[in-house]
């Protein structure tokens, strides 16, 4: 990005404004819309100003890992789409798409939401893969909030499909069981530019940040993730500052989440 | 043939699915659309006329067309689909490419590539069809020259019936003899740029089918051209 923009978008922060209108402190408006792919078991999508993103679950029945045998399998996988922004490219995995698929995994995991227990059909032998997708169509910043978001929506929305008497899954039929979902853990990142916190920044603002902070929030009081990104260090008054930004922004978003089906 | 077969779907036998068309869903890109044919729904983006890298496969004498179709992961009938190229997405890809450079016109833009992305969120036959159609609406959309756009269409033989865009429940209803024959068509001048067929038929049948489909594929490329003049807000008929 050139450097006319960077200092612009610093000024103007320096102001207690963003070159959108929102103060530092604020998301943009976001939607969510659940259970609108036919062929995947749940999806969501989730737009938050010019961005937009897409979750879809896939269920299916593993063999489980040797050393949890009783245990269901959470897969979470981000594709940061070259359809979606002319900075991505086609090709492996980059490390940008690795990182954002870990840190959204890892609120959904350690949020212990799930039973994974109640995954499992046969101790070593069968049990419920579910694989959650997150993939931009609109890349505009923030993807790690907002798939982070998406998956726990398309997760909430999903059904199990059909399984025959010889266990085998029937993918056209779809039951009305859902995924027990205890908790609904809320991704927030605090991104520093120049001086001044800010959560949702668009693309261009994600830019100009030195360093970000990723705080999953399991409810109103605890941290089940956290993933510090970008090169410049933070002060333990700064991190205060960032966790206090993060409950609050978590707890309206949380609450937009209940509203949907 | 048999005109006592009944769709599942209660279509009639030359009936598509409800189509729904969108121009420029994808705000970076430099034109895209949504195409949605029943089930099956595509997104295409594209990107350029832009640098093409590494150099070598830059052509001094024209632009290059490049698409890159892609199922997302959870748009399968099934199972969850790898990420990432396939044998089956790379052909894809390249009958794509094939079925949309005859309506462009790349000659201005000299060493350069149109990357032209599609992506389906959820599938129900005819996918490649779907994703030819948005990649044309998108191609129209990012302001390129083009001589028409390009509609596509599966037609087939189930039963003994030849019926137009098979959903998935068809394309599976027919153990011994059914036949899936993806269409493009440019429709001004009633050109094929994309033929290509799974299962018998009879020599007979083919041309049969081939013109049964024309006025379907004519029919998609106005619904093509209405999410156009939505965008852009002028009408059918307009010569601006």
């Amino acid at each position: 990005m050139n450097q006319e923009m960077m200092e612009h978008i610093k000024q103007a922060l320096k102001k207690g404004t963003r070159l959108d209108g929102r103060r530092p402190d604020e998301f943009r408006k976001i939607s969510i819309e659940t259970g609108f792919l036919s062929t995947a078991e749940g999806s969501a999508r989730v737009k938050c100003g010019a961005a937009e993103v897409l979750a879809g679950v896939k269920m299916a029945i593993e063999k489980p890992y040797p050393d949890t045998p009783e245990d269901g399998m959470l897969m979470v996988n981000a594709e940061l789409l070259p359809l979606s922004n002319p900075e991505f490219e086609s090709g492996p995995p980059s490390i940008a798409s690795i990182e954002t698929a870990r840190v959204i995994d890892r609120g959904i995991r350690e949020s212990k939401t799930m039973d994974t227990k109640g995954l499992c059909i046969e101790k070593g032998e069968k049990a419920w893969t579910i694989a959650i997708d997150v993939v931009p169509v609109n890349y505009d910043g923030n993807l790690i909030d907002l798939g982070g978001l998406a998956a726990v929506a398309a997760l909430k929305s999903a059904k199990f499909p059909f399984v025959d008497k010889e266990g085998v899954v029937d993918y056209h039929k779809r039951t009305d069981k859902g995924v027990d979902m205890k908790f609904f853990p809320i991704p927030v990142t605090v991104s520093k530019i120049g001086d001044v916190l800010v959560v949702d920044p668009t693309d261009e603002e994600e830019k100009a940040a030195e360093s970000r902070l990723t705080i999953t929030c399991l409810d109103d009081e605890k941290i089940c993730a956290l993933q510090k990104g970008g090169s410049n260090p933070f002060t333990a008054d700064e991190i205060e500052k960032m966790v206090e930004l993060a409950f609050a922004r978590a707890k309206e978003i949380r609450a937009k989440l209940q509203e949907v089906k | 043939m048999s005109e006592e077969f009944e769709r599942p779907s209660k279509r009639k036998l030359d009936e598509t699915r409800p189509i729904e068309a969108e121009a420029g869903v994808i705000k970076k890109a430099d034109g895209s659309a949504r195409f949605k044919i029943g089930d099956t729904e595509a997104y295409a983006a594209v990107y350029g006329p832009r640098e093409l890298h590494p150099r070598f496969l830059q052509d001094p004498k024209t632009g290059i067309l490049r698409c890159n179709y892609s199922m997302l992961p959870f748009s399968g009938d099934g199972s969850r689909v790898r990420p990432g190229p396939s044998r089956r997405s790379k052909e894809i890809s390249l009958v794509s490419e094939k079925a949309l450079i005859p309506v462009m016109n790349l000659e201005d833009y000299p060493n350069t590539v149109v990357d032209v992305f599609i992506e389906l969120p959820q599938t129900d036959a005819g996918s490649r069809c779907a994703g030819i159609c948005a990649a044309s609406i998108a191609l129209a959309d990012a302001g390129l020259m083009m001589k028409d756009m390009v509609a596509a269409v599966s037609v087939g033989q189930v039963r003994g019936a030849m019926i137009i865009d098979l959903d998935g429940e068809e394309e599976h209803m027919d153990e011994n003899e059914g036949t899936d024959i993806p269409v493009a068509l440019i429709p001004s001048t009633e050109q094929i740029t994309l033929l290509q067929g799974d299962g018998i038929v009879h020599r007979n049948n083919l041309i049969k089918a081939i013109e049964m489909v024309k006025p379907a594929l004519k029919k998609i490329a106005e619904e093509q051209r209405k999410a156009l003049h939505k965008k852009y807000n002028t009408q059918i008929g307009d010569q601006k």
